[in-house]
């Protein structure tokens, strides 16, 4: 048995800030991700980070209060709103730490962070490195955790690249560690730890087609689960407006922000016809823009029927090679299409799980010991809709708190290595299991009831809801998750069993896929990302609350509420 | 159309020695070898393995040797050679795990060897150091390096000194060196220029040719050796 101060698994943005805030209180961290750390999906973000910096001209009068404001609105009111301002206050300090860090990101001519305007914040507050944001965060944080590893004797920082998280050990309500398998070696190890954090990212696969990496399934968010900690509005699930037609690879709200248009066939600026999104337009929040845009296209106005244009032309091949460099190699390697010449065929896709495991502002859990932090986590701070450039910071912030929050934890801990019994079992368990998916009789395929999962969550849990849809995605669900019961890894060897990898990370995304479509069929009201066809307002009197799921081995998934954090800001209509 | 694949295949606990293996994939418009490799693992072979993650040509994880050079199999169409065959194999100058799957920690050594984090005195005012567009417009293709590998295993110096630093490490020093807010530039050409370092580096431009976003390797690498001969740091082969 392997055993450390503290564990983060995950090793993203959230992640590494996690392990270096550990580092900084001098608690031993231990990194333990899946992919090698620069392999995760941080680093495809795209458009920027918010912070109220008030670098561009037009951004004087901004603030943190302000950016506080915006989110709360933007999430229609769903968002706790204290949580949501220790986001944004903390938001400057941690662009500039990153900033002194080496992060290059684009300068305005005055040599300050570059900042471009993004959808629902009232001010240009999202700071940027082209349309590279998360790359160069994530290379940034990394290089600080080499710095780490290369400056502790002691051995303050270990990666463990490429081990796999499977099961989460709590006893007595405390965290005790974690059972991984080293992919390298198909083994199983026994870690403990007197805190882990999860940095998972989000269950973004279990919808198909996705923005998400192939990495980002539901198993990191259903291992809490079940393990006894709640799950906080998971029915609550962004739809990016522009994803690219066929693959669904993102195509940054920064094509907006710089200026881009959404034209329907006949060639018009449609979102100028709804009364939502008349004002702001491109820039309207994204679900607002989603909706409409999947209105054309069920309308008949869409192109071929089925997509949207994002023009870019207008901006000039300047502007799109300097702001947009990404933007443009993506369209041309995966659509074949030059956004300097063309505009580029998209339609609104499945981007972001705005809820998650449920934690305070302080990152922690219903567990001891056991924190969560990115997008795994719901604070929450993105309630029913997150804004453009919220999830880069809200993983640095909430990463830094869990970190910090958990060394104190530690270093305030009067006794060490406890659980050992409850870890050994654990091992017992999770191995006799893997052996049952690998050598049992089963004869279901697992990349087929993934794909089915995949699109009857886009389906029936999709953009617009209605009650017998879901109940029919939920139905689907508990099929599939019967189904599984019979499935069987292909593959039986040990170094790299992908076939194993992947029944694992499916197991996960059936049970999260449960929270989210019993989440929505009980929440009979829309709200910021939640749109019901039959029952199309907000519900403030019944609704305004969060959505808890539960799971317990004999009873399955049980949901209740609890009551959202209020305080600042009266809940009003949301227009922009 | 079908498209013919030839995967190389070895799992060093069983097999004696490696082989590849034919595979039949169906083609459909966009179809790229990623998602080939994966139609495979779902409809022919649960039993191969590859790296893959974002699948947008950002993450370097799916970097291989595809159709005669290394590319990202995410962003490789795979009827890049018609109906095939594409041979696909491994990643070079790093010893295979299993399958397409390489040991990725020699790479990783000697990118940490080259301090890759800034280093400097500055101290930030009102919060950050500041930086001109022009200097900022230096680092603009440079910072787009993924750490995929390509360079590494392109690089033809790589297989007779395992201990070069290789060109993605040395791009990523010259990354630091044209960063206005950095100022370890001494520190940095001591640090690559012997006989691991820069001065291994025979031109061959193979890094330059295999980065599969156009980035320059080697003329990173020729400015180091500039600016290394202008410093007098040290004199090559000195020992």
């Amino acid at each position: 048995m392997k055993y450390h101060e503290a564990i983060v698994v995950g090793g993203g943005l959230a992640g590494m800030r996690a392990a270096i805030a550990l580092n900084e209180k001098n608690v031993k961290a231990a990194l333990i991700s899946k992919c090698h750390p620069l392999r995760s999906h941080s680093i495809a973000a795209q458009g920027g980070i918010n912070a109220a910096l008030g670098n561009n001209p037009r951004g004087g009068f901004d603030s943190p209060f302000k950016h506080g404001f915006d989110t709360v609105k933007g999430s229609d009111y769903l968002a706790d709103q204290d949580a949501a301002l220790a986001l944004t206050e903390a938001a400057p300090e941690i662009v500039y730490e990153m900033e002194n860090w080496g992060c290059p990101f684009s300068r305005n001519n005055q040599g300050h962070i570059s900042q471009r305007p993004f959808g629902g914040a009232g001010f240009p507050r999202t700071c940027y490195a082209a349309d590279k944001t998360g790359h160069v965060l994530i290379h940034t944080l990394y290089q600080q955790v080499v710095r780490y590893e290369h400056a502790s004797e002691r051995q303050n920082m270990l990666c463990y690249d490429e081990w796999m998280v499977t099961r989460l050990v709590i006893e007595d309500g405390e965290c005790r560690g974690v059972i991984a398998r080293n992919l390298a070696t198909g083994e199983l190890e026994a870690f403990m730890a007197e805190a882990v954090i999860f940095a998972t990212g989000g269950p973004g696969r279990m919808f198909l087609p996705t923005t998400n990496a192939l990495i980002s399934t539901g198993l990191a968010t259903a291992i809490p689960l079940w393990a006894g900690v709640p799950l906080k509005d998971m029915e609550f699930i962004q739809f990016h407006p522009t994803t690219l037609l066929g693959t669904g690879i993102l195509m940054t709200e920064g094509c907006r922000g710089e200026g881009g248009f959404l034209t329907n066939a006949a060639g018009d600026r449609f979102l100028a016809n709804y009364p939502d999104s008349a004002k702001a337009m491109e820039v309207a929040p994204r679900d607002i823009v989603s909706r409409n845009m999947q209105r054309e296209i069920n309308e008949g106005r869409a192109i071929n029927g089925m997509h949207i244009d994002l023009d870019l032309r207008h901006l000039g091949a300047k502007k799109i090679q300097h702001q947009l460099p990404g933007i443009r190699d993506l369209a041309i390697n995966f659509a074949g299409v030059d956004p300097i010449k063309e505009p580029i065929p998209v339609k609104p896709g499945h981007h972001y799980t705005m809820g998650g495991i449920d934690t305070n502002k302080k990152a922690e859990t219903k567990a001891k010991g056991f924190y969560a932090a990115g997008e795994c986590a719901c604070v929450s701070v993105h309630g029913a809709n997150r804004l453009g450039g919220n999830s880069l910071l809200e993983t640095l912030v909430f990463g830094r708190i869990a970190g910090r929050e958990a060394a104190d934890y530690v270093l305030g801990k009067t006794t060490s290595k406890q659980g050992e019994q409850a870890i050994v079992d654990a091992l017992a368990q999770e191995k006799s299991k893997h052996k049952a998916l690998t050598e049992g009789s089963g004869t279901e395929s697992a990349a087929k009831i993934r794909d089915e999962l995949g699109a009857s969550m886009v389906e029936n849990a999709g953009i617009f809801r209605k009650e017998e849809k879901l109940k029919k995605g939920l139905d689907k669900v508990k099929e599939l998750q019967e189904r599984f019961k019979g499935v069987k890894a292909g593959y039986g060897g040990k170094r790299h069993n992908q076939a194993l990898t992947w029944v694992l990370e499916l197991e996960g995304n059936l049970a999260v896929a449960e929270a989210t479509v019993a989440g929505a069929l009980l929440r009979k009201e829309s709200r910021g990302a939640q749109f019901r066809t039959d029952y199309p307002t907000r519900d403030d009197q019944n609704f305004l609350k969060h959505t808890i799921a539960n799971w317990r081995p004999e009873k399955g998934m049980t949901l209740s509420y609890s009551p959202v954090k209020l305080g600042t800001w009266e809940p009003k209509e949301r227009k922009y | 159309m079908d498209i013919q694949f030839k995967v190389f295949r070895f799992d060093p606990e069983t097999d004696k020695e490696p082989r590849f293996q034919d595979y039949t994939v169906p083609h459909r418009k966009g179809l790229t070898v990623l998602d080939a490799l994966y139609w495979i693992q779902d409809n022919l072979d649960p039993s191969i393995c590859f790296r893959s993650s974002c699948r947008a040509g950002v993450c370097g994880s799916c970097a291989m040797h595809i159709a005669g050079r290394y590319r990202l199999a995410c962003e490789t169409p795979a009827d890049i050679k018609g109906p095939g065959p594409v041979v696909v194999r491994p990643l070079a100058h790093l010893q295979v795990q299993r399958d397409l799957i390489v040991d990725m920690e020699p790479f990783f050594a000697s990118y940490k060897q080259i301090l890759p984090y800034l280093l400097t005195s500055k101290k930030p005012s009102d919060g950050e150091i500041r930086q001109s567009q022009s200097d900022r417009a230096k680092l603009d293709e440079i910072i787009d390096c993924i750490l995929c590998a390509s360079c590494y295993s392109a690089c033809p110096m790589i297989g007779s000194d395992p201990e070069y630093l290789g060109p993605a490490a040395l791009l990523q020093t010259n990354r630091f060196l044209l960063d206005s807010r950095d100022d370890a530039n001494e520190q940095r050409l001591e640090l690559v220029s012997d006989e691991h370092g820069i001065w291994r580096c025979h031109t061959a431009f193979n890094c330059s040719l295999a980065c599969p976003k156009n980035l320059d390797p080697a003329g990173s690498i020729a400015h180091l050796k500039r600016a290394s001969y202008k410093g007098f740091l040290k004199v090559p082969f000195r020992k």
